[in-house]
């Protein structure tokens, strides 16, 4: 029984190995017909292929502070922006932020009066920067710890929806940036959002500061 | 008891078989052909960029940027793989398992594994009048009230390129968005200064300030006609200046018109 068994298995590992033999036999017979390098090499010679390379220019984040709006308090901000490098130095900045103002001190002194209706509280603005990266450096936490870090000025301009109005904005502002890794960073920043406005009767011009905290990520 | 003992051996045999079939045909495809789906895991082999260190040193920084410390040099003759760029900044990894930053300039003193001396092309002039597709903003003035517009265009020929532009208009009794398109021509795509003609089509969105009388929001259809300069300044970016005359077709009795100039940054692609 067992010797059957095992001649049947015997036959069948026969059969299998047989073509694999004419398969290297004939490998054998190509190898002499075109003669190759004893050691092929493990790596093929690349050329360097600069569309190959990864290329981080553009950073998203996010970003969150406060924003003190002239007559209508300090409020929560929150706000995204898209930065593009220019060079090691500039950068452009897309930055939209929102937030929700307060009422005036004369709405809640005077009672029942109300300036504005409740959509028209909320501050939307948006605008285009052009940044500049001009201390860049190190930051040491603790003896083993060091991370890049940048001080940019920027400034631009934008449009501010507010009170049922949007009005043309400058804005200008600093920013201290720590490059945790090559990646991902934080953004501690200060900015002044310049515009006129009509809400009290005359125009006069606004400056509303913001200060925030942020989070971008290279890609 | 016999009989299982007859039986585990034969198994035995079985899983030898069926091991053998596998692994052989296997061995057999990755001796001759590598690029196999596994190498899918290995992608970033595959795609590492190896070069040649020709110069005596190489100055490794921490990030990417002249104000950054050089933290190692590496030496001559050393390989480095290329991992990604900033601007003009290489992340770049040495064999020692060392990570730094290298400036373009001294990558472009290495050589690579075929032996060629590694060079990185710039966007230039050529690529300026041979670019396909253009975006760019612009801050001006609209008839007294300022106007922030963004843009993208695409050239179809040469000479004659298509755009879809959206504008914001920022004035004391009104706040407009005017979208466009409008069909372009330059005369000499191939000057540094470029002049263009504009004609073009919108809607124009007028929303009156509500802080003023309640006047109802109204959209109207707008044709436009204008010429501009393109000044090519560097790398991939340009200035472009325009003036553009617009008729707004109102249901009233007169059509209004408006006259537009912009001053803004593009970039092509």
């Amino acid at each position: 029984m067992e010797t059957w068994s095992q001649r049947i298995f015997l036959a069948l590992i026969a059969c299998c190995l047989i073509p694999m033999a004419h398969a290297q036999e004939s490998a054998v017979q190509e190898d002499t017909e075109q003669p190759r390098a004893i050691i092929p090499p493990d790596v093929e010679p690349r050329k360097v292929d600069e569309a190959l390379i990864d290329t981080e220019d553009f950073e998203l984040g996010l970003y969150t502070g406060i924003m003190s709006v002239e007559d209508f308090g300090s409020n929560l901000v929150v706000g995204g922006m898209l930065n593009y490098h220019l060079s090691e130095d500039l950068f452009v900045r897309l930055g939209v932020g929102y937030t929700e103002t307060q009422e005036t001190s004369f709405e809640k002194l005077g009672g029942d009066v109300s300036l504005l209706e409740d959509d028209d509280r909320n501050l939307l603005y948006y605008n285009l920067s052009l940044g500049y990266k001009f201390l860049p450096g190190e930051a040491f936490f603790g003896d083993d710890l060091a991370f890049n870090t940048n001080f940019y000025v920027l400034a631009g301009l934008g449009s501010t929806e507010f009170a049922g109005d949007s009005r043309l904005t400058a804005n200008f502002g600093w920013g201290y940036q720590i490059l945790f890794t090559d990646w991902v960073s934080m953004h501690l920043m200060m900015q002044d959002y310049i515009f006129d406005s009509d809400i009290l009767g005359e125009d006069k011009t606004t400056q509303n500061l913001e200060f925030t905290l942020g989070l971008s990520l290279f890609f | 008891m016999e009989g299982l003992a007859t039986v585990f051996p034969c198994k035995q045999f079985v899983f030898l078989v069926v091991a053998l079939c596998l692994v052989l045909p296997t061995g057999q495809a990755s001796a001759e052909e590598r690029g196999n789906w596994w190498q899918f895991w290995s992608a970033e082999d595959e795609r590492s960029q190896r070069v040649k260190i020709l110069e005596p040193f190489l100055e490794i920084h921490t990030g990417p940027g002249r104000g950054f410390p050089v933290f190692y040099v590496a030496e001559q003759d050393e390989w480095i793989t290329l991992e990604k760029r900033r601007t003009d900044w290489f992340k770049v990894t040495l064999e020692n398992g060392e990570s730094g930053w290298a400036k373009r300039n001294a990558m472009e003193k290495t050589m690579d594994a075929v032996g060629e001396i590694v060079r990185f092309t710039d966007p230039r002039v050529d690529d300026f009048t041979s670019r396909r597709w253009e975006a760019g903003v612009l801050t001006g003035d609209f008839d007294g009230a300022s106007v922030n517009s963004l843009y993208m265009g695409y050239l179809m020929t040469a000479n004659l390129s298509t755009e879809l532009g959206v504008s914001q208009v920022l004035g004391d009794f009104s706040q407009n968005v005017l979208a466009n398109i409008n069909l372009v021509h330059q005369p000499f795509p191939h000057w540094t200064l470029s002049p263009f003609f504009t004609l073009g089509t919108g809607m124009v969105w007028i929303k009156p300030k509500s802080t003023l009388v309640r006047e109802e929001s109204r959209q109207e259809q707008s044709a436009h006609v204008g010429l501009g300069l393109r000044y090519y300044l560097a790398d991939r970016y340009f200035l472009r200046v325009e003036y553009k005359d617009y008729v707004v077709f109102t249901d009233r009795d007169n059509n209004e018109e408006a006259k537009e100039w912009k001053l803004g940054l593009s970039v092509f692609f």
